[in-house]
This record gives C-alpha cells, sequence and structure tokens, in this order.
C-alpha cells in the first residue's frame, strides 16, 4: 500500500527531496560565483585603465607614435594624403572585415587602433620597409597584412585593428579611452 | 589481477600497524607479487621513467618557489639571481628547465609505444584516456611554467596562447579577458599562473594513481598484444624483474638526462628568453617550446583563426578517441603489416610538423605542414577504422609463454 502511494504521487517527502536540492544547488552556484569573478579584472586595473591624452603636435605627416593604454600598445598614425587616398579608396568587397575608412577615422589624416594583431595578438610591425603590401603594418608572427586603415587584407587574423575610444579634446590633443 | 592480498606482515609491529591501516599488503600486491607479462621489452620501462621525472619536477620546483618572486617588475631578476647568487641555484633551475624537456621525450615514446603495440584497445580505454589527460595537464603545467621567467618569450608565447581562446564565438574576449585578469597579460597573469603551476603537478600525481590504479585492473598489454592466460607460464613477479629492469632504465635515463644539464643546458631552450619581456615589441619569431612545435605548426597551417585553432585541439582530443576510431582486433603492429607502415608514416608526420612549427610559416613550409596535417587526421579518421577491414593480420602465438620460448618450445619445460 505504502509504495502505491509513494509511486503514484508526491509524497512530503519528494517535496522534501527538490527542496533540499534546489536549495543546494542555489547555493553551490553562489559560492562559486566569487571565485570564478575574481579573476576578472580587480579595482585597481580597471583604474589604471583611465582614459590618457596624446599631445599630436609631435607627430609629422607619415609618423606613427606607440602609446601604451591598458597593457597595449595605440598606434596613433598621422596620414599623408596618399595613405589617406589608399584607404578611402580600397573596394569594400575586397575587404575580408568590411568597413568604410569614414567608419574607422573620424579626422582622415589621424587614424588611431590599438596595435595589438587580431590574430593572435603580436605586434604588427610599423615602420617604413616593414609595412607590408598594403602599406599599413605587417604582423611578423603568422603573416597578417593590415592597410592604411588598419584594416586585414591578407593572412589569417579575422578582423580589422580595432579602433579604441577616443576623442579630440582640441585640434592638438587626443584623449584615448 | 591484483586480488585479495594474502600479505602477512613478518613482524609483531608490522601486523599491529596492517591489521589498522593495509598499507603494505597495498605495495606488496601492487609492486612485489603483481604478475608482468614475461616479454615486456624496454619500451615499457617509460612509465617508471615518467614517475621519476614527476618527482625531480615537484623537488626541483618546490625549491626553485623558495627563490622565485611573481611579480613582473622581480620575476626576471629572481630567476637570474636563482641562477647567479642561490647556491646550486643554476643546478637546480638547470635540472627543472631541462626536466620538462625530458619529461615530454618521456611522455612522447611512452604514448608511441601504445600505439605502436595497440594498449589502447579494449580493456584499457579509460587506462588510456587517464593518459590522455595527464599529457593535457603536463602541457598545461609546462606552458604555465615556461611564462615564469617573465622573458620575450615567456610574454609572448602567453599572449599567443591565451589569445587561442578569443576565437571561440561571441564569448571569447570575455574569456581571455578573465584568464588575463586585466586588459592583456600583465601582473595578474602572471600570479595566477604560478598559483596553478604549482597545483597542476599535484594533480597530475593524483591521475596517475588513477592511470596505475586502472593498469593494475586491467593488466599490462606487451609487445605480441595476447592477453595473459596462465599467470604461472605468462607472467614474471614485479619484484625483481620490473622493479631491476625499470630501476636500470630509470639509471640510464638520468644519464641522458644529465648530459643536458652539465654540458648543454639551453641548447632546448629559446635565446630570446633571457631578454626581459616588452609588451611593446614582439620578437621576430615567436616559437614555443619544442614538445608543442606539431601542434603550432598544425594551428598555423589553417588560413583561418577559429579553425585554426579547432583543428589544434583537435589533434589531442582526437586521441581520446582511438580505442573507439581502431576497428582491428589485433593489438600489437608485430602481426600488423601495413599499420606497421601507416604508424611509422604518423612518426614521421609528428617530426616534419614539428620541424614546421620551429620556421617562419611562409611558401611551401605551409604547404608542407598542410599535407602533414591532413595525414595526421587521415590516420585517425581513415586509416585506424579501414585497416581493421582490409587488413590480413600474421599469425599470432596463442600465448605470451609460447611468443618467449618459441611454440611448445622445450626451453618451457625448463621453467
Ligand atoms: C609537471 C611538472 C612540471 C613541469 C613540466 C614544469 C615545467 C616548468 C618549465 C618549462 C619552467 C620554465 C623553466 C625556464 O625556462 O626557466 C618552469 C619554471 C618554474 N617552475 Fe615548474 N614544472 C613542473 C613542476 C613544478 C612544481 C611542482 C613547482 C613548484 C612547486 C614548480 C615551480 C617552478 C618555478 C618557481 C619556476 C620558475 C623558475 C624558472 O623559470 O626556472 N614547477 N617549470
Ligand atoms: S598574431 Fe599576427 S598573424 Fe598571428
Amino acid at each position: 500500500m505504502a509504495t502505491a502511494t509513494m509511486a503514484d504521487e508526491p509524497t512530503r517527502r519528494d517535496m522534501l527531496f527538490i527542496a533540499t536540492g534546489a536549495a543546494a544547488a542555489v547555493g553551490a552556484g553562489s559560492l562559486a560565483w566569487p571565485l570564478v569573478s575574481q579573476m576578472n579584472p580587480d579595482a585597481s586595473t580597471i583604474a589604471a585603465g583611465a582614459p590618457i591624452e596624446v599631445d599630436l603636435k609631435a607627430i609629422p605627416e607619415g609618423g606613427i607614435v606607440t602609446v601604451k593604454w591598458r597593457g597595449k600598445p595605440i598606434f596613433v598614425r598621422h596620414r599623408t594624403k596618399k595613405e589617406i587616398d589608399e584607404a578611402v579608396s580600397a573596394k569594400l568587397a575586397d575587404l575580408p572585415d568590411p568597413q568604410t575608412d569614414a567608419a574607422r577615422a573620424k579626422k582622415p589624416e589621424w587614424l588611431i587602433v590599438i596595435g595589438v594583431c587580431t590574430h593572435l595578438g603580436c605586434i604588427p610591425l610599423g615602420t617604413q620597409g616593414t609595412r607590408g603590401e598594403y602599406d599599413g603594418w605587417f604582423c611578423p608572427c603568422h603573416g597578417s597584412v593590415y592597410d592604411t586603415s588598419g584594416r586585414i587584407r591578407k593572412g589569417p587574423a579575422p578582423k580589422n585593428l580595432e579602433v579604441p575610444a577616443y576623442a579630440f579634446s582640441s585640434d592638438t590633443k587626443l584623449t584615448i579611452g | 589481477m591484483s586480488g585479495p592480498s594474502t600479505f602477512v606482515p613478518k613482524s609483531a609491529l608490522g601486523r599491529w600497524f596492517e591489521s589498522r591501516l593495509p598499507i603494505g599488503g597495498l605495495v606488496h600486491s601492487s609492486f612485489i607479487v603483481y604478475p608482468t607479462p614475461r616479454n615486456l621489452n624496454y619500451w615499457w620501462t617509460f612509465g617508471a621513467i615518467l614517475s621519476f621525472m614527476l618527482g625531480a619536477q615537484i623537488i626541483t620546483g618546490v625549491v626553485l618557489a623558495m627563490h622565485y618572486t611573481p611579480h613582473v617588475d622581480h620575476a626576471f631578476s629572481s630567476v637570474e639571481h636563482i641562477m647567479r647568487d642561490v647556491n646550486w641555484g643554476w643546478f637546480i633551475r638547470y635540472a627543472h628547465s631541462n626536466g620538462a624537456s625530458m619529461f615530454f621525450v618521456a611522455v612522447y615514446i611512452h604514448m608511441l609505444r601504445g600505439l605502436y603495440y595497440g594498449s589502447y584497445k579494449a580493456p584499457r580505454e579509460v587506462l588510456w584516456i587517464l593518459g590522455v589527460i595527464i599529457y593535457l595537464l603536463m602541457m598545461a603545467t609546462g606552458f604555465m611554467g615556461y611564462v615564469l621567467p617573465w622573458g620575450q618569450m615567456s610574454f609572448w608565447g602567453a599572449t599567443v596562447i591565451t589569445n587561442l581562446f578569443s576565437a571561440i564565438p561571441l564569448v571569447g574576449d570575455s574569456i581571455t579577458t578573465w584568464l588575463w585578469g586585466g586588459y592583456s597579460v600583465d601582473n595578474p597573469t602572471l600570479n595566477r599562473f604560478f598559483s596553478l603551476h604549482y597545483l597542476l603537478p599535484f594533480m597530475i600525481a593524483g591521475v596517475v594513481i588513477l592511470h596505475v590504479w586502472a593498469l593494475h585492473v586491467t593488466g599490462q598489454n606487451n609487445p605480441d598484444g595476447v592477453e595473459v592466460k596462465n599467470v604461472e607460464r605468462d607472467t614474471l613477479q614485479f619484484t625483481p624483474y620490473a622493479t631491476i629492469k625499470d630501476s636500470f632504465a630509470v639509471v640510464c635515463f638520468m644519464i641522458f638526462y644529465a648530459w643536458f644539464i652539465f654540458y648543454t643546458p639551453n641548447i632546448l631552450g629559446d635565446a630570446d628568453n633571457y631578454i626581459p619581456a616588452n609588451p611593446l615589441s614582439t620578437p621576430a619569431h615567436i616559437v614555443p617550446e619544442w614538445y608543442y612545435l606539431p601542434f603550432y605548426a598544425i594551428l598555423r597551417a589553417v588560413p583561418s583563426k577559429l579553425g585554426g585553432v579547432i583543428l589544434m585541439f583537435g589533434a589531442i582530443a582526437i586521441l581520446a578517441f582511438l580505442p573507439w576510431l581502431d576497428t582491428s582486433r589485433v593489438r600489437s603492429a608485430k602481426y600488423r603489416p601495413m599499420y606497421k607502415v601507416f604508424f611509422w608514416a604518423f612518426v614521421l608526420a609528428c617530426l616534419g610538423l614539428g620541424f614546421l612549427g620551429s620556421q617562419p610559416p611562409e611558401g611551401g613550409y605551409t604547404i608542407a605542414a598542410r599535407l602533414l596535417t591532413l595525414y595526421y587526421f587521415a590516420f585517425f579518421i581513415v586509416i585506424m577504422p579501414l585497416l581493421g577491414l582490409f587488413e590480413t593480420p600474421k599469425p599470432m602465438p596463442a600465448t605470451i609463454a609460447d611468443a618467449v620460448l618459441g611454440k611448445g618450445g622445450s626451453a618451457a619445460a625448463k621453467h
């Protein structure tokens, strides 16, 4: 008799069993949360990642300056007329990650990108003679080639060089972050 | 095979202890009277060599940790301090850094032994998969250890490898940030890698215990791949036979290991790792430690980021499915004429991939890496399943005793 009731309809014991299980699951989850979360960037790391200022007067036309922000190099490139033309005239259909130059540079003469290859994180080369066939950057690690807008053209990298948040606080001052 | 122990300690104190904690019986049944196939060759000594290497890495590692500082500003100089100031520090560090390489030499031989003699087949699937897990943990441990000296290769190796995870769709970037504890590889990364580098070897030790336990349930495979049928005729006691043979092999391996430590301690490393880490300058060629090179070659052979990452991890994961990919009922390659050829071609393909992983990823190198990657996967996914259907095995001995003593041989009668 007793077995029949147990199989057919829930008993008080079933109820207690499920409630205990649910409470244990919530408890385990709320204990796991801090253990997982502690590995994310801490308050001091986030604070050290606050915006930085760059003086644009010091960068001549054709020059690239590398500044460090959040542990990464940021390339600030004062593009020449020729470089801008190359970037603007590229056909979107030729780009693995299509984006217009206007969507990447607020002022055509200034290109600001994070200098981290979107493949596996090496720093692409940008000095004269090492820029690769699109005049932009060349990543020596696995051979990704970027153009003068920092867009990926060839190689294993899937995406364009990332554009960080930035603003021109005056004609000669740039804020990154 | 190990059955309930009949071990009775000789002394009264021993018997008193044994009835409270039967550890003597455990050792006796596992390492003294445990029956080992009498046809085992020297390829079967690498398990003992691996146990020795794990011990060596833990002892030298714990000592290094007494002098090492896991901080981006001090890590590099604390390793130099170990090399120059700490008594015998150079020796301990070279023993540890070359020890990692020796560990991988031994594990690769051990794994190829299993592949050649079919040791992954029923009933040893769990034993084999535990081995694959140990190998994965070793790779993670070696990778994190290499980051600790905080040289250029440490830093850029860590950057490239952690960025592999950014290939995961949608959550990739959050996972990478979580692994780093920041926006790039930095002090939080170094700290957690040190913590995990200390932890993982002890996890390896735990899995090794399960691995040996599984081994002692099914018994060892052997060069002829026939199961033990008659314990009297087919096996020898672990002690003294295996104990002495294993010890001899360990000593020979120690000579090989010592040669690296004392005569050419940096040949397996990369000179760039003696340059302090610089987050703003990538070395011209990022090359991982030699033991990861075949996988690095596979990663780079694929012209797509996600594709490369999937194939690289797939190349390791596929090992776990080996017991079900191989359809042949014969274990040992000794009796599989066609498999033997494909096996050696596979060894060459791995060595070839290793070489290509150390070369720049351009032109002919990339093409060669693609061909060898194709063979690597075809070996497991195409050749293994088909061979079982098409290959005619050679005649096999009925028992281990027959194999050793010649069929029905008179030598058997002597014993
Ligand atoms: C599975 C076993 C282990 C492997 C494969 C391994 C591997 C490595 C490798 C490849 C390095 C870099 C060596 C160099 O280039 O300088 C290293 C460094 C280090 N390891 Fe380990 N290790 C193991 C166990 C341990 C243990 C158990 C500890 C500590 C408790 C430890 C502590 C250290 C320390 C402090 C360093 C930094 C000093 C140095 O770079 O020489 N290791 N390890
Ligand atoms: S990291 Fe730049 S091409 Fe791979």
